[in-house]
């Protein structure tokens, strides 16, 4: 609510599109408050969804677009949604989204549409868009919206992207699915060695875990973070 | 100057500096320290930590023992088709077995994967104990035997490096170290190797040394264990007896149930392990079997099922195949991981068993239940410790009420 009462202060002045606290609108939740590992939202796809790092771009920018325009979106009707009927509000407005994003999906990418498979779909249910929604842009105007929509996507990208990348590499030795580690049935590169795949990476738990270590990195770090 | 005193006025040097927990753990691992453990879940009287890890490596030395000597008979009873003549007698067979050729190949074999475990195990501990500024805990020396029995003798040196760095800190150090472990760390360390490289953990081919490098060609030799025959309802190539004595192929220290059986002897002798979650173990595993054998007295599981083989092994048998005997001795009884009340430990050890038994017949993909069992438990310990203590608080309060009416 603070930051509420502190925005409408803040809006009667005109500020440049670029101030300092719209940056950080942008970059906060990409490290010091970041959905995923600080918030601990949005989990669910970080777990399903990374096993391959094509799959966890691709759920990122699915998501940035969702969160930013739905953003904007709630944004400008703020004023006019009945705040008892605001989550049916809120719901129609992602779900919206959603469906574009499936069906562009399905039209331009449609193997990785199925791989995603009700991941898409889910997107919905993604706590992070419904509780920025919620949390921003009920109570800032469209501009700030946008950015916090913007960061928050970032911010939860990243971790997915970071988790897709470990997950792949060590899982099937593969990135965006180039062999970079050498073939595993031709024996070349790092299985000329006898290096082998780690199974234990595509299972849900590993992502988990990799989560876990991200956090865990991420808060030795910065002692600040941590709770009591 | 003794080595003793060199090292303690290196310590006393290095008193208060970052270095220091590591020449501390170095002297103590070498010396009596002066103090006792005073805290944490290992606290027992006068004794302290590391003895008490001591007595459990003693119990574990005649199962290592045996694994170098079975990880050479397996290789060349296989190899030379038969290399000893039938099994008659325990006695009779240890001839073949005790043989400088079976403790050579053995000993090439097991002391690499020994070693690298408490290699590795032990820097990562270093690492963490000088990161944290604490002394170096004793509670790797266990895990680090234990490892090296739990796993199959030909498996890579590498994968075992990573999978002891992963069962370390995860299982571990991210909880705080030493007795603050909600997971076997060993068991974990398995459970990694298990579900990361499947290939090198289950199947006919990694009991034995060398029959994986076979494969394909017209020397191949298989090593499958008793549990993999059951599972694929093939004719049992040895008797219980051979089980019960270890004259088969598994991971390297826990064919043999006699040795088991004796490292039990010890634990429960100094009161290391707890009888209680033994002996309901033992109980779980039989009434789950005996479950099984009903079901097939029943009629209700036909020849023709999958689970045929192993539901109709009688009951008794399960405990003498497979690791059980090791688990529920050596793993099952950890003090850390398993439950803390008395009455906690009899259900707890019941579900081990139980539990062990039924993943083992109804996965046979899974090489062994026990490993599932157990870190399933360790979970749930705490909870059933929970509603132990929340029994006994209910009924004492009934008998206060009683008394005030």
């Amino acid at each position: 609510m603070a930051e509420v009462i502190e925005k409408k202060a803040s809006e009667k002045q005109s500020e440049p599109l670029f101030s300092k606290k719209n940056k950080g609108l942008m970059t906060d939740p990409l490290f010091d408050n970041n959905p995923i590992t600080i918030q601990v939202l949005g989990i669910c796809s970080a777990l399903a969804i990374t096993a391959e790092l094509k799959a966890s771009i691709v759920m990122s920018v699915a998501v940035l677009f969702v969160l930013s325009i739905g953003n904007v979106v709630i944004s400008l009707m703020r004023n006019i949604i009945p705040s008892k009927i605001r989550i049916i509000v809120q719901l129609v407005v992602v779900a919206t989204l959603v469906i574009v994003v499936d069906l562009v999906l399905k039209a331009f990418a449609y193997e990785l549409s199925k791989q995603l498979s009700v991941f898409v779909g889910l997107i919905i249910t993604n706590c992070i868009i419904m509780g920025r929604f919620e949390a921003f842009a009920l109570g800032n105007g469209p501009w700030k919206s946008f950015l916090d929509g913007l960061g928050n996507a970032a911010g939860y990208g990243l971790i997915l992207i970071l988790v897709g990348f470990f997950r792949e590499l060590l899982g099937s030795g593969t990135l965006l699915g180039i062999k970079v580690l050498g073939d595993p049935i031709e024996k070349t590169g790092l299985y000329a060695l006898g290096y082998e795949n780690n199974g234990f990476m595509l299972l849900a738990p590993m992502a988990l875990i990799t989560v876990g270590i991200i956090i865990w990195i991420q808060r030795s770090r910065n002692k600040s973070l941590i709770e009591n | 100057m003794s080595l003793k005193n060199k090292l303690h006025d290196l310590k006393e040097h290095y008193k208060g500096k970052k270095m220091a927990p590591a020449f501390n753990a170095i002297h103590t691992f070498l010396y009596a320290p002066n103090e006792v453990t005073h805290k944490g879940s290992h606290i027992r009287g006068v004794d302290d930590l590391k003895r008490t890890m001591n007595m459990v490596i003693l119990a574990m030395v005649p199962c290592l023992i045996w694994g170098i000597f079975n990880a050479g008979f397996q290789h060349y009873t296989a190899v030379q088709g038969a290399a000893a003549p039938a099994f008659t007698s325990f006695v009779d067979h240890l001839q073949y077995f005790f043989t400088w050729d079976n403790f050579i190949l053995g000993a090439t074999k097991v002391v690499p994967i020994l070693v690298v475990s408490y290699l590795v195990g032990l820097v990562v501990e270093f690492i963490f104990a000088v990161i944290k500024g604490h002394e170096v805990e004793e509670g790797y020396l266990v895990t680090g035997m234990l490892v090296p029995l739990i796993v199959p003798v030909d498996i890579p040196l590498w994968m075992l490096a990573v999978a002891v760095v992963f069962g370390v800190v995860i299982g571990k150090e991210v909880f705080g170290g030493t007795g603050m472990n909600i997971l076997n760390p060993a068991l974990t360390i398995r459970a990694f190797l298990f579900f990361a490289y499947p290939t090198w953990m289950s199947g006919d081919k990694v009991w034995v040394h060398d029959a994986v490098a076979r494969t394909g060609t017209a020397d191949a030799i298989s090593g499958e264990t008793v549990l993999g025959m059951l599972a694929q309802k093939k004719e049992l190539s040895y008797s219980i007896a051979e089980a019960f004595f270890g004259y088969i192929p598994g991971s390297i220290g826990e064919t043999s149930t006699l040795l088991c059986i004796l490292g039990a002897a010890i634990l429960i002798f100094t009161k290391i392990a707890s009888w209680r979650i033994i002996l309901s173990g033992v109980l779980g595993a039989l009434a789950m079997g005996t479950i099984f054998n009903g079901v097939i007295d029943q009629g209700w599981i036909t020849e023709g099922s999958k689970f045929y083989a192993l539901m109709s092994l009688p009951a008794w048998q399960h405990l003498v195949i497979g690791g059980f005997a090791f688990g529920i001795t050596f793993m099952a009884t950890d003090p850390v991981s398993g439950a803390q009340t008395n009455k906690g430990k009899y259900w707890y050890g019941f579900l081990i068993g139980f539990f062990a038994i039924m993943i083992r017949v109804f996965n046979p993909a899974y090489p062994e239940g026990i490993m599932l069992a157990i870190l399933l438990m360790n979970v749930f310990a705490p909870t059933i410790d929970h509603y132990v203590v929340q029994g006994n608080v209910k009924r004492r309060l009934k008998r206060l009420k009683v008394k005030t009416a």
